[in-house]
This record gives C-alpha cells, structure tokens and sequence, in this order.
C-alpha cells in the first residue's frame, strides 16, 4: 500500500488545489507528528503487540496510530481488522493502566466478528471483576458493545449487579450499555426493574439520568407504566439536571396524550412544569418552557411563566440561550401573538445580533407579533438588516414578510415595495424564487395588489437571469394582464423577451402575447403584428433537446388560432378538463407503443389522475423549518386530511360517497389504559357522515377479530345507517391501528346533529401462552365506548378571506343577523375570543384573533365554509365590563339565511 | 456500529467533531447511521465548516441551524470543537455536551489548545471523547470527571461521589503532569 493517507482521504480535502495542498503538507511537515502516516507501515507496527516484552508506551503510540488512520476515514481490510485485534487481545496481559484503556479503545473502534469475540470474553470477564473501578467500568463497555443476546444471558448475573455498584462510573457503564442493548433484548433486561430503581435514587447525576432513561425506555410501549413512572418520579426528588430533563419530556408526553381539560379545569402535572421553569439548571428551565410552549390547546395564562423565563434568556450572554429563546418565542407567535407581544423591546435588540441565526428569528417574531401599526417601522429596520445576512435567511425573512401581508391586506403597498425592492438586489435562485412566489401569492389572494405586483415583475423580468422565474412570470402575465384595466402597457415588456431572451423564455413571452390577443380584441391587430416578427426567430428551442417547443412553431400555430380557427381566438386559450400529468403519461405511452399510424386520441387521457404514491413533499429545513413550524396549525391538519382521504379512497364502499368537506379532529373513545385503544374520526361529506374507528388492541394475550362498532341512533333522528365496514383482526400497539367505519347518512347538505352511543363488539381468542396460538373458538364479546358527538361546528371549516370587508359586503344583507349574548366571567378578552374562536372553528381573519393587553373591547372577524360549500363570515364584537363579565354581539352574514341562524344556535347551545 | 438508542426521548448526540482552523478533521465521532459513509460524513463536515468559520465562537459557544440539525460550536487556539444533535433536540443540553468536551480536552492539555499538542496527545483527545459520548448516548457532562477517568484515576475508595468534580480536578491536574511529561519525552 503506497498510498498515504493523505492521497486516499481525497474526498476529505476535496477544494483545495493541488499547490495549496503542497503548502499544508510543508506546514504539517512542521508539527504533525502523523505527517506521512501509512497504513502498511502502521499495520507491520503492531506486529510489536506480539513481542514477548512489551514496551507500553510504544504500543499506546501504535495504537493512537491506528486510531488516527480510522478517524481519517481509512477502513481496514477483514483480514487487517482480524490480525490487528488478534495482536490486540495479546495487550492484556500487560498491567500498564493506560495501555489498557488504550486497548478497550481501539476494541470497539474495530468491532470483532462473532467468532472472534469469544477470544477476548475471558479476559474482559476477568477485568470486569478487576478492583479498579475503571477497569470494571470500560470491559462492562466493550463488553456490551460486543455481546450478542445469548452471551447476555450468561453474564447477566454480573451486569444486574454492576447497576447498583457504588462506583459511578461503574453504574453509569452498564446502565448506557443496558440503553443501547434495550432494543433488542428487552426482556432481559427488564428483569433488572429492581435494581434500576435502586440506581434512580443515585447520588451521583449521570447514574440518576441514565437510570431514569433506561426505566423509561423498558416501559415506553406500556402507557399506564410510563405514567405510574411519571407519579412517581415527580413525587421523588430528581436531583440530576438531565434526569429532570427527561422526566420534563415524559411529562410532557402524558399531558399530550390526556384529554385535554374541560373549561378551567388544571392540566394535570402543569404545576411541575411550571416549578421546573424554577429549577437551577438551564438545561431543565429550558426543557420546561418549552414543553408548556408546545402543549396543545395552550391558553396564555399557561404561557406567561415559560414566556417569562425566556424572556430572561433572551438578554443572555450565551448566545445559546437567546438562540433557543427566541427560537421557542417565535413558534409561540404564530399562534399566541400577543403572548410574546412583552418581549418585543429585547427581540427588537436582537436585529443586531452577531449570529445571524437569532437576528433572523427575532426579525420574524417580530413579523408575526406586529400589529399595523408598527409595520412601516419594522420594514426600515429589516430593509437594513437584509443586505447583511445569507440567502437562507433572507427567504425565511420573505415568507415572514408573504404571512404578514395575508394577515393585513390593507398593509400590501408597503410590503409589495419591500419585496420589489429587495427583488431588484443581488441574491441567488431559491431567494429570488421565494420572493417572485411571494408576490404571486399577494397578486393571487388580494386583488388590490395585483397592478402593482405586476408593474413590479414587469420591470424585473427586464433584467432577469434565471429563466425558470422569466418563464413563469411570463404565464402569469398571460393570464391575468388582459384583464388589467390597461393591457396595452404590458405588451412592450413581454415583447422585448420575445427580442432579448434565450429560446425558453422566447417561447413562454409568445405564448403570453397569443393570450392577450385572444382576450383584447382592440390589440389584436397589433399582437398579430409581433407574432408575425417571430416567425423569422433565427433559433429554434427544438435545438435545446427534445420536447421543446418551437418558438417558431409556436408563431404558427398561434396565428393560425387568432386569425383563422373556427372556434375563434378563445382557442389559444383551450380550457382542458385534463390533467397535464395525465396527459404526459398517455403521450409517453402513445410514443413508446409500436403502431404509431393511428393519431393520438386525447379522449383516451384518464380525466382524473391516479394519486402518484410518493408525494414529495418539500419539507422546509433548518431556520426555514423552525419559523414556519408553527404555520403547520394550517398545513399539518391539511396533510393529516390528505392522509384520511387517502384511506378513504383506498375503500371502494367509502370512495364511492364522493369527496370528504371536513375531517374532524380525533377523539379518544376509550380511557387511558385498557384493553383496547379506540379513537374515533368524524368525516362529514356531503350527505353522509363517516365515523372512522382506528382501534388497537394493546394486550398481547388476545386476538380481537370481526371488530365493528355499533352506533345507537335513538338521540339522533336525521340520521339512518347506511354501511358498517368491520375490521378481521385488531392490530395490537406495534402494527399501529386498524380502523372499522359506521356509515350515516343524512338529508344532503343538512346540519343534523346527534349524540350516539357506541358499541365496540367483538370475537375474543386467548393466546395460549406456551404455544403462543390463538384458540380455536373464541366467543362474541361487546365494550362499552364514550359517546359521540355531531356538532354543528362539524360541518363547518376555517375558510382563508383574504379582504374581509369585502367579502363582507359581498355577501346579501338580508343574511345577517345580529344578537347579543353575555357570556359570564372571563379572565381576560384573549380567553373569551380564542373559547369563541374553538366552538366556531372558523379562521380569524386580519390577525384579530389576537386581543391587545388590557383592551375593554375587542371585535374579532371570522371567515368559514359551511357543508354545501356556502361561504359565511361572522363579526364578533366583545365588550368586558369591570367585574371581568363578558358580552358580545354576534353578526352573521352568509349566502343562505338558514346558516346565519345555524351559526347562532351553535353559540346559543355553547 | 453500537445498537441504535430506541427510546426517543432519550437525548442522542449525532456527532462530535474536532477540526483544524483549515475545517480538517482532527478527531471526529459519527454516532448515527446516516453518517456512517466517508463521503457522508466529508460533506457535512465540509458544510458546517463553511457556515461558522467566519463566525466569532471565541468568547461564547455559539450555535447554527440547517438541514435538520442543531450545532453549537466553540473555537479554541486554532481549533474548532463542534457538537451535532437533532432539530428538535434541546440546544442546552447539545452545549453542555460541548462544554465537557472542550473544557476537558483543555484540562487534559493544561490550556494548551492547539493542533500540535492535540495532534501529540491525540490518544487523550479519543479518550475523552470515549468518556463524554458512548454511541450517543450523552455518559458525563463534568468535564473534571471525563478528566480523571480518561487519566485512569481511580476515583478511589471513600472518595465523596456526592461530588465528584471537586476531588476530581485536583487528581486531575496531578495526572495530567504526568501525562505531559510522557508525551513530552516521546
């Protein structure tokens, strides 16, 4: 081997030239003493293992050697790796203490085979009783490292007892190898329970911590353990800082898991959160504050203490902790804006902050916390900030900018100049493509911005290096220009593509112009005109590889259609029902077939496309996903919804009731902890429901089969039954649930509501435990499930508006209706609002879904879709009076009297 | 490789790297099985590399989010000492991980962080290493303790546990001497 490992690490120093690489090998001439290394030389070296006198010192330097070549990412052979741990095992014979734990070292950097471990068992069995603690401690790690599961039944009885050695390090060596071995041997090692416990009340903080972890991880699929272990724990006096983390996390588990309280009743276990958020350690304050930031359905009492604490951190020195804080803080903004609305005197000192990181986080809390008024002054500040930091960041500071826009249209002049702006300055692709996106979306939802937008991206398709963004903003100009107030101003900047670009873009700009054409009749002669110019393009985008479509071609055809076809211009325009993935699959078929006489027939395409399987969806990463996480309270239900209509389509019965409105959230049937796990899942469609029950059987003794569930309709008179789907077999915890339905059916499009008592019923087969068969009988058995529930705001969803006002007036007068009710004692207006906001489930419109401190009155706008696809708008307005009572006046507008009045009943029986 | 920690909750530390000012590696750790491949683990060193070392991490440790993890980092003489975890992962403890780590490689070397006494002491740095993180699973944060251990003191009979880093500095401090007079003579 003449290679050093310098030339075989290629990949390792990949960007550097050759004549820079020729200057760190003379700078490492001068003081690596690894310069020149060579894994033959190396491997001949530790030939020196075997000598009959050992000299300590040099075998540790051969060792480190070895050790030097893994880290630089060199492999050995199996016949080196073999020779060198043979020479190795010869090591243990020496007393040298440093040369030993050199030995252990190297030992699990090069793992045994199977058959050789036997080799070395003896030894590290003998060290493992060794009266040195450290010798103990380090074969207990290579032993665990090593050893398959049958090996671990021999030398558990020395293990079980290691766990409660009074040596720390000792107690701490077996119980993280008992951590990594848990996966598999589970059962074996849950018989050391006891002494786990034993070493959970350790004195010494790492024992603690990983006592407390390997507990849990025994105890992780059994959910009335885990909290058995959370009572206790909590109870018991957890002095490691870790330990306290991970009983933090457990906490927080168990809460996420319980129901969540019913009016003002306490969160159980919320008090040890917030007692946590005064603990000593950072480490267990952050936990803390975080676990009560991400609990479900957080009410902003809940918040202040964790908000609190962060704050604190926010003015830290480390930038660590301003970084989590502020980290945390903007998450908390998406969905309790006025929670974090304290902090913004330290966050508006954070713009400044060194680590760009913080500064971007900071800038978008601020985003989102902001009201109107402090827009303008925000934008000078980033306007700044923008030229200072990386691409990354700009993007997140631009979707931060998008979101703000849709929450104040009115605000779109300020913010579409701060985009155009920073579209006009130096930047890459993936920032200029979320800032032309931005925009889209802006010309998309708020029809005020749209001439502006499009003057905007005018002028940047100018000067526009990435052909991707010309082309796109080309078709959009084509769509929505000729129905511009002024379409003739747009002309002379597509055309100048059609001069100017490369064949791509030469193309899209004709396509653009053809439309124009189609749908302006006093341009046409003129368009037509342009067209005619571009017949003579010089170069073809057919050169540019196959598919392409001529620009040429594209001239042609377009002239044929304004001037000449039948169906008049509106054919440049063809409004296919047909997909273009369809499409492009048919076509792909139709060229690979042989018989290619026959013309294609575009009837053939299927009109609907089969769901492609890989839905790859762009997952944001790093800062982009830390900002937008909490976005994911509009995006995740959604992907949870494609997930359920995905399952229902995958049902024939199911997918023939036609498409899902609203897919409710999930409700538990079943108390923590019994035999049985049933949640169930509320589909309205239009004149059905779905009741789907995702079941799992959580006792490994049992086979559940012929699951159904039986819904009693006495309570519920709209309702008839139309299907029930049973389910063969429950699955048990680790194959996940498997679901039954019950279909209702009610009067299409009506707001029935019911209570239902259900059933879940039931062929019970024990498992015989020393065959592990199911027996062959079985009997019926029936348990009792928690009622469900259809109510009102079932059949209605959170619909986005992006004008509210508008909407508002849009909508017929005679639709609304006005009452007023007092709806008793309330903390404050934020409390009243989001318990309103719950029961409607519809989506705030123009962020005031966010109460300012101490306001007497409060008028909230909520927009939604009710069942039938009838659009309606409400307009709250709230009043608290000085003994905290609060009333409010509901105004109702939608396109069908009988939902205004339905929206009211909902609040009348609320 | 060491089996996989199961259990989520369990914090898990994805890599632990010690590079050059120049971003070579000096002595590095992957403990996820998405980092075990060479190319793998040149890219990402490369990456987090090239996204702090324009960075100021003298003073404080400082932190940096991409892809799907968290960093935090420190720069000490001409070295850098970084530690990965998962996005989600609490940054608090990922930089009490990093703070073992440097403030025992610098007790180890009496202060004297740089790449040529950690090249010449590089078994130490390994063994530190060893004591901090066993496969990923975070083993001591006390950088005293790692100290001792890595030295092979025995924290000896009667010694208080209830305090293990105060006695251990002391030991600590008394073995290292040696360790520098060892690697002093070879």
């Amino acid at each position: 081997m003449a290679s050093t490992a310098q030339n075989t690490l290629e990949p390792l120093r990949a960007g550097g030239d050759s004549k820079a690489k020729d200057e760190d090998m003379e700078e490492e001439l001068e003081y690596s003493p690894f310069y020149g290394i060579e894994k033959g030389a190396v491997l001949q070296e530790a030939r020196c293992f075997n000598d009959s006198h050992v000299d300590p010192r040099r075998c540790q330097q051969v060792i480190t050697k070895l050790l030097y070549l893994l880290t630089q990412g060199e492999s050995f052979t199996k016949a080196e790796a073999s020779e060198v741990f043979f020479s190795v095992t010869k090591l243990f014979q020496h007393k040298d203490v440093h040369l030993r734990r050199m030995v252990y070292l190297v030992i699990k950097e090069i793992i045994p085979s199977s058959d050789e471990v036997i080799i070395i068992t003896s030894s590290l069995m003998k060290d493992m009783n060794s009266k040195n603690d450290l010798y103990r401690a380090n074969a207990i790690r290579v032993l665990c490292r090593i050893i398959d599961s049958q090996m671990l039944l021999q030398i558990e009885r020395y293990l079980k007892q290691a766990v409660v050695d009074k040596s720390a390090v000792v107690a701490s060596a077996v119980l993280a190898g008992a951590i990594h071995l848990a996966g598999a041997n589970s059962e074996v090692i849950k018989r050391w329970s006891n002494e786990v416990q034993e070493a959970i009340n350790s004195r010494h903080p790492m024992v603690q911590f990983q006592a407390v972890a390997l507990m849990h991880a025994l105890r992780a699929n059994d959910r009335l353990a885990v909290s058995k272990l959370v009572t206790q724990l909590t109870r018991s006096n957890v002095r490691s800082p870790m330990g306290q983390c991970l009983l933090v996390r457990y906490v927080a588990q168990v809460i996420a898991e319980s129901q969540p309280g019913v009016g003002n009743e306490v969160r159980p276990f919320y008090d040890f959160l917030e007692s946590c958020l005064r603990h000593k350690s950072e480490v267990v304050i952050f936990e803390a504050a975080r676990a009560i930031c991400n609990m479900r359905d957080v009410t902003t009492r809940e918040l202040t203490p964790a908000v609190t604490v962060l704050q604190l951190f926010l003015s830290s020195s480390k930038p660590v902790l301003r970084f989590v804080a502020v980290r945390t803080l903007n998450k908390v903004a998406m969905s309790h804006p006025m929670a974090v609305t304290n902090c913004n005197i330290d966050m508006e000192s954070l713009i400044a902050d060194p680590n760009r990181s913080i500064a971007t986080l900071a800038i978008t809390t601020l985003l989102k916390t902001g009201n109107e008024s402090s827009i303008d002054r925000l934008l000078k500040q980033i306007g700044g900030f923008m030229s200072e930091i990386a691409d990354e960041f700009k993007v997140v500071v631009v979707e931060a900018i998008k979101a703000l826009c849709l929450k104040f249209p009115q605000k779109y002049r300020g913010l579409m100049n701060f985009l155009s702006n920073v579209l006009r300055e130096d930047g890459g692709f993936e920032y200029k493509k979320a800032i032309v996106d931005a925009i889209l979306v802006l010309i998309r939802d708020i029809p005020e911005a749209k001439e502006m937008g499009l003057a905007q991206l005018c002028e940047f398709i100018e000067d526009c290096e990435f052909t991707f963004l010309s082309v796109q903003i080309l078709h959009l100009m084509g769509e929505e220009g000729p129905r511009t107030k002024d379409p003739a101003r747009y002309i002379r900047y597509i055309y100048n593509r059609v001069i100017l670009e490369n064949a791509t873009v030469r193309a899209a700009a004709l396509s653009s112009l053809a439309r124009f054409g189609a749908h302006c009749p006093d341009l046409r002669d003129r368009i037509l005109m342009l067209i005619k110019r571009a017949l003579y393009d010089n170069d073809d985008e057919a050169s540019a590889g196959p598919g392409g479509n001529g620009v040429r071609d594209r001239a042609t055809l377009y002239l044929y259609q304004l001037q000449e076809a039948p169906e008049g211009p509106e054919s440049v325009d063809p409004h296919w029902r047909i997909p273009a993935k369809g499409l492009e699959a048919a076509l792909q078929a139709y060229l690979a077939s042989p018989d290619q006489e026959e013309p294609f027939d575009l009837s053939s395409v299927p009109e609907v496309v089969a769901p492609s399987p890989a839905k790859a969806k762009a997952k944001p990463q790093g800062l982009a996903a830390a900002v937008a996480a909490g976005l994911s309270n509009v995006s995740g239900p959604e992907t949870q919804a494609d997930e359920y209509a995905d399952m229902l389509k995958a049902v024939p019965q199911l997918a023939a009731l036609g498409p899902v409105f609203k897919t409710c959230s999930p409700v538990q049937l079943t108390e923590e902890e019994t035999e049985y796990k049933v949640v169930c899942v509320r589909h309205v469609l239009e004149g059905h429901i779905v009741f789907q029950f995702n079941c799992t059987n959580t006792v490994r003794e049992q086979v559940l089969e012929d699951v159904s569930v039986t819904m009693d309709l006495a309570d519920a008179e709209e309702f008839s039954e139309e299907a029930v789907l049973p389910l063969k077999v429950m699955p048990g915890v680790e194959e996940g649930p498997g679901q039954t339905y019950v279909v209702l059916a009610r009067p299409p499009g009506s707001m029935a509501l019911g209570r239902f008592l259900n059933i879940l019923r039931f062929r019970i087969k024990e498992i015989d435990p020393t065959t592990g068969e199911a027996e062959e009988e079985g009997y019926e058995d029936e348990y009792q499930l928690e009622d469900v529930e259809v109510a009102a705001a079932d059949y209605i969803k959170p619909a986005f508006a992006p004008n509210f006002r508008a909407g508002w007036d849009a909508l017929p007068e005679e639709s609304e209706m006005v009452d007023d009710y007092g709806i008793g004692q309330r903390d404050s207006l934020q409390d009243a609002v989001e318990a309103v906001g719950r029961i409607l489930g519809m989506q705030a419109c123009e962020g005031t879904d966010a109460v300012p401190p101490n306001a007497r009155s409060h008028t909230l706008l909520l927009s939604g879709i009710v069942v039938g696809d009838v659009q309606v708008l409400v307009r709250l307005s709230f009043g608290i009076d000085a003994q905290r009572n609060v009333a409010m006046k509901l105004a109702v507008r939608s396109e069908s009297a009988d939902v205004s009045e339905a929206i009211h009943a909902i609040i009348q029986e609320a | 490789m060491a089996a996989e920690i199961v259990d989520p909750t369990i914090p898990v530390v994805k890599n632990m790297l010690l590079l050059d000012s120049e971003g070579k590696r000096i002595a590095v750790k992957y403990f996820t099985p998405e980092m075990y491949s060479v190319t793998a683990q040149a890219n990402y060193e490369k990456s987090v590399f090239a996204k702090t070392s324009r960075t100021n991490a003298r003073g404080e440790a400082e932190i940096i989010m991409f892809d799907d993890v968290v960093v935090v980092y420190k720069f000490l003489g001409d070295l850098m000492f970084y530690v990965t975890g998962d996005q989600d992962e609490n940054e608090v403890v990922l930089y009490s991980v990093l703070q073992a780590f440097y403030e025992s490689i610098n007790m180890l070397l009496r202060n004297a962080v740089e790449k040529k006494t950690v090249l010449e002491n590089l078994d130490l740095v390994l063994l530190a290493m060893d004591e901090i993180v066993d496969g990923g699973l975070i083993l001591e944060t006390d950088a005293g303790v790692v100290a001792t251990r890595v030295t092979m003191r025995q924290d000896g009979e009667g010694s208080p546990m209830s305090n293990p880093g105060l006695v251990t500095l002391s030991q600590a401090f008394g073995s290292i001497k040696e360790q520098v007079a060892r690697s002093l003579l070879k």
